[in-house]
């Protein structure tokens, strides 16, 4: 994986614990409470005695924005409202934008009157980091784009004082010194602690104390091993609306749990056209042919294997696919397509034993879902691989066509949308 | 360091330093660089921080010797015509082990083949390797190739991949992806509707590689014999863009096939995230199709779909031909690389007589099988140590009770006492401070014709009379003839009067369990006689059990009467006396050890000095 977007509390609680490091002169109390399905809100509320003595917002912390918009933020609440307001909101099936999925995490602050907004963000790219700064936040700051100002800071050097003092204008008063100390600070911190993407809109200071109202955040999953200590306690939700299916819950601890890569997205379950391919590069390009060739709506889903993985996790892998696409039958049958490129290092022929000892064991479901199977694929052993494939057929009475590195990488996809019917067969010239 | 275009980055003189200790990848650019003719491996050393030392890998036919450093300092100090760094280091020391060689000044491009390189780091490799005008390919990459002259670690597989995909000798076309998979398969497709690769690069799927695609379509621009470009984009990122801006500038001038994987990505939802890192569009300007019509726009060659990809290389490709833009190749002869004996073997082209033979045990398989028995089967099936015995030495299976006389045997003879040859030379040995291996051999060694090793002559003596059907009488008196002792007769101690328990016992379970005991029998008529003659000279235990063991084998039904014979002969029995007798060496040597007896010193008085 690689950018991964943190819930709000996780993000601020990184913030109130870093920020005196980073930036020595500012205050951020960091009060939050994080209600999740299983949260006791009385026990919450006795830990946290700010919760009964202030008036609270309430918000859902599942990685989606707009949250005012879609009306789902709770302003000036007393503690009983905020419980009452979340009981209410707790599992709930809710679409946000096209995405539709269940509430079940929300954030508790305390609320903050203020007058000014500010916008401050972050974001990564390749030769530096990019800071916006505006002192006209607030929902509307893409229709005011005009008002942020940018600065870049180059990846091998600190953010120097012009630049500061250009992003953040004069105007700003008595308080221009305190945003400057925080965006000095934040860019530390975005930095240290591996962030890809920041947003504060806005955030407002009360005397010194600075207040992030609303917070966007994304880190680098891959840096986890540098920093273990510091990101205690934050988690990796699957983004809003995607909730995995048991099936695809399973291969993601599969990957998760080996170097190899093993990844599986379903689209739809009763689609007749299945992949299995290996490779992230080719896996991509099956998916891009059938889409072309006008088979969407019968593609069941997205996957990929690669890394050289082990016989036992391709078996695995294979027996969650083949378990999916017989559990209900389909007219003239279905395609399983068992392809790849060349490989560099897999063992074809070490993989393949994998996904045919998965085969074997679907032998009488194969038949009974009338599946044809197409397998291309080329690398080390290759010829072994592809031997065992077409021996498999006759042994199992499924029709298996096998294809090597002479023939077109995609060549099979054509074929297996021809058998479907979903495709006139190429006149032969 | 011999001069070279900037925009060659390895060519056949590339001496490479690789990190970490990955043997598959160093044979295999071994192999190819044989294919190739190369005078001398493009491997110059290893860096192995947990071992110095050599490294044997084979160039062609014959076995060379790379060298191998624990650090990088040193392998460049060594190597400082090696220019080039593979690192195979983890995903957690890549970014240390890459800075360091960055900062190097013998190194000049740098492959990271490790993938999960936090984004951080990669941005900070690549702008360092930028401010030194270095190149990084990756991280998370299988490298790149120039054909016929470097490859880096496992770039295009095997080396019946490369003849196949001709990569043993220049083509005309360079070649970048980001996908280290999809590479090796283009390298096959451009093989097939061109003349073939020049060179070609996987620089990563990350979001920043440490060399971008626009960098390598450049460099291959500025090389004239490189008359074309093809690069296979992805959905996500901005890469394409540059692309589309240095054709705009005229930096990539020559003709361009590209296409942008992806297309599908519309039929998403917009979370879900491709096989690599950087493939997920963020905008629609990131979408594999605004990239494929951006690039159309600009000037590139865009296929239809992936699946028209080779053909559209083809027909670019030979319009350049019509236009005389490329030269011939003159075809050098396709290599003949030798074959690995394993993977030859495994095909079945060559065969070779086995240098050993063995029907003892097999540990191949699961679980060790004792002459085609699994060990598990033997332990369920409760045959004990005589068990284990008969199969192992004699092959086969036997009647319980054989395999209980042979226990019995192993009892019997066990021990004798701290007095005997063997005891007393294994407790001096101990006592001399020695191991138990020593002080146990110094006790076996005494074993032989006046030592325990009468059982084998036992039974050739009396199997002998036995069997030329000799009166006992006869044999007796032939024996005196000659001087030579009956083996198993006679006792220091024991005598008729005084029996020997041992003997009893042996004798007793024989005439119970055997179906018959002749030569057993026969013995015992030859006793008669000689205690006759003097009381002490009878059956001793040595003789009772050869004379019992070889009734054994004869009468048990599992051993031919030659077969029997020829155990006899290679020492089978006198191999019971000395598995026994271990027993009680052993016992010895723990004995001494446990009581802390010091060094023994065989007193003057006891010696007569001549």
């Amino acid at each position: 994986m690689a950018q991964r977007g943190i819930r709000e509390y996780h993000a601020k609680q990184l913030l109130a614990k870093f920020l005196p490091e980073f930036a020595p002169a500012l205050n951020y109390e960091g009060l939050g409470v994080l209600v999740g399905p299983d949260t006791k809100m009385d026990k919450l509320a006795a830990e946290h005695p700010w919760l009964k003595r202030r008036k609270l917002v309430v918000k859902p912390d599942q990685l989606f924005g707009r949250r005012k918009k879609h009306g789902l933020l709770l302003l000036n609440a007393g503690f009983d409202d905020a419980k009452k307001w979340i009981k209410e909101h707790m599992k709930k099936t809710t679409t946000v934008g096209d995405v539709t999925g269940k509430l079940t995490h929300f954030l508790i602050e305390p609320m903050v009157q203020h007058k000014q907004e500010y916008y401050v963000a972050i974001r990564s790219n390749r030769g530096g980091d990019t800071v916006f700064f505006s002192q006209s936040g607030g929902v509307d700051i893409e229709e005011n784009w005009d008002n942020v100002a940018e600065l870049e800071v180059p990846i091998l050097e600190d953010v120097d004082k012009p630049g500061l003092h250009r992003l953040v204008p004069e105007e700003l008063g008595p308080q221009r010194e305190l945003v400057i100390n925080f965006i000095k600070g934040l860019i530390k911190f975005y930095r240290e602690l591996h962030f890809t993407y920041l947003e504060i809109n806005p955030f407002t200071f009360i005397e010194d104390k600075v207040v992030p109202l609303d917070l966007v955040a994304r880190l680098d999953d891959t840096a986890g091993f540098e920093c273990m200590d510091k990101w205690e306690g934050v988690e990796f939700p699957a983004p809003f609306g995607r909730t995995k299916s048991k099936d695809e819950a399973y291969v993601a601890e599969l990957d998760s749990k080996s170097g190899a890569s093993l990844k599986l997205t379903l689209l739809n379950p009763d689609g007749r056209i299945w992949l299995m391919v290996a490779g992230g590069g080719a896996s991509v390009i099956y998916t891009d042919t059938v889409v072309d060739l006008g088979g969407t709506k019968e593609l069941a889903n997205y996957g990929e294997y690669s890394g050289d993985p082990s016989a036992d996790l391709t078996r695995e892998y294979a027996t969650t696919i083949l378990d999916l696409m017989t559990r209900k039958k389909a007219d003239g049958g279905k395609a399983l397509l068992i392809g790849g490129g060349i490989a560099n290092f897999t063992d074809v022929a070490k993989t393949f034993t994998g996904i045919i000892d998965a085969l074997k064991e679907y032998k009488e479901k194969l038949i009974e879902h009338q599946i044809k199977i197409f397998v291309r694929r080329g690398g080390p052993n290759f010829e072994r691989g592809l031997e065992l494939m077409r021996n498999l057929g006759a042994e199992l009475g499924v029709p298996i066509e096998v294809f090597g590195p002479d023939a077109h990488m995609t060549t099979i996809v054509p074929l297996a949308m021809e058998a479907l019917g979903l495709k006139e067969a190429q006149s032969g010239a | 360091m011999e001069h070279r275009p900037e925009y060659i980055l390895f060519d056949e003189n590339t001496r490479a330093i690789i990190f970490n200790y990955q043997q598959n990848a160093i044979q295999r650019m071994l192999d190819f660089d044989y294919a190739c003719n190369r005078e001398r491996p493009s491997v110059a050393c290893i860096v192995n921080p947990s071992r110095a030392g050599l490294h044997k890998a084979f160039f062609g036919p014959s076995e060379i010797l790379i060298p191998m450093y624990r650090s990088l300092a040193e392998a460049t100090e060594k190597h400082p015509n090696s220019d080039t760094l593979v690192n195979f280091a983890s995903f957690r020391s890549a970014y240390p082990s890459s800075k360091e060689a960055l900062s190097l000044p013998s190194i000049r491009s740098i492959a990271i083949i490790a993938e999960g390189v936090p984004e951080a780091r990669a941005r900070e490799l690549a702008e360092r390797a930028q401010a030194y005008n270095k190149w990084i390919i990756g991280p998370a990459t299988v490298g790149g190739i120039v054909a016929g002259a470097f490859k880096i670690g496992n770039t295009a597989g095997t080396i019946d991949n490369i003849i196949a995909s001709k990569l043993y000798r220049k083509g005309h076309v360079g070649f970048v992806s980001k996908s280290g998979g999809m590479s090796n398969e283009m390298y096959m497709t451009i093989a097939k509707h061109t003349d073939g690769l020049y060179e070609g690069y996987a620089v990563g799927g990350d979001k920043y590689p440490g060399s971008t695609l626009v960098a390598h379509l450049e460099r291959m621009n500025s090389n004239p014999d490189i008359k074309m470009l093809v690069c296979l984009g992805e959905v996500g990122g901005e890469d394409e863009y540059d692309i589309i801006e240095s054709m705009q500038a005229g930096r990539i001038n020559k003709p361009l096939v590209i296409w942008v994987t992806g297309t599908c990505s519309k039929m998403f939802p917009a979370e879900v995230q491709f096989g690599h890192a950087g493939a997920r569009a963020d905008s629609t300007r990131e979408t594999a199709d605004a990239k494929n019509q951006a690039l159309r726009e600009a000037g590139a060659v865009v296929p239809e779909s992936y699946d028209s990809f080779g053909t559209v290389i083809g027909e670019t490709f030979a319009k350049l031909q019509a236009e005389g833009k490329v030269p011939e190749i003159q075809e050098p002869p396709v290599p003949r690389p030798p074959m690995d004996y394993a993977a030859a073997l495994k095909t079945g082209v060559i065969r070779k007589p086995a240098s050993f033979v063995c029907s003892v045990s097999d540990d191949r398989g699961e679980e060790v099988t004792y002459n085609k028995t699994p060990l598990s089967k033997l332990l369920k099936d409760n045959v004990g140590v005589g068990g284990v015995i008969s199969r192992l030495w004699f092959q086969r299976e036997l009647p319980s009770y054989a395999y209980r006389f042979i226990e019995l045997v192993l009892q019997v003879v066990a021990d004798h006492g701290p007095a005997v040859a063997g005891a007393h030379n294994t407790i001096v040995t101990s006592r001399a401070g020695k191991d138990l291996i020593s002080s146990l051999v110094s006790g076996m060694l005494t074993i032989g014709p006046r030592f325990g090793g009468a059982l084998d002559g036992a039974a050739q003596h009396f199997t002998y009379a036995y069997d030329n059907e000799l009166k006992p009488l006869d044999f007796v008196k032939e024996m005196k003839a000659k001087g030579t002792n009956i083996q198993g007769i006679g006792h220091r101690i024991k005598s008729v009067q005084n029996p020997d328990i041992r003997v009893t016992l042996i004798k007793e379970f024989a005439k119970k369990h055997f179906p018959s005991t002749p030569i057993l029998d026969y013995a015992l008529d030859v006793e008669a006689i000689t205690t006759s003659k003097r009381n002490n000279l009878i059956l001793n235990v040595d003789g009772c059990i050869a004379v019992c063991f070889v009734d054994m084998m004869r009468t048990c039904g599992a051993f031919s009467p030659e077969e029997s014979d020829e155990f006899i002969q290679m020492g089978a029995l006198n191999g019971l006396f000395v598995l026994g007798r271990s027993i009680g060496l052993m016992a010895h040597y723990l004995d001494q050890k446990r009581l802390q007896q010091p060094l023994y010193r065989h007193p003057w008085d006891d010696i007569a000095f001549l």
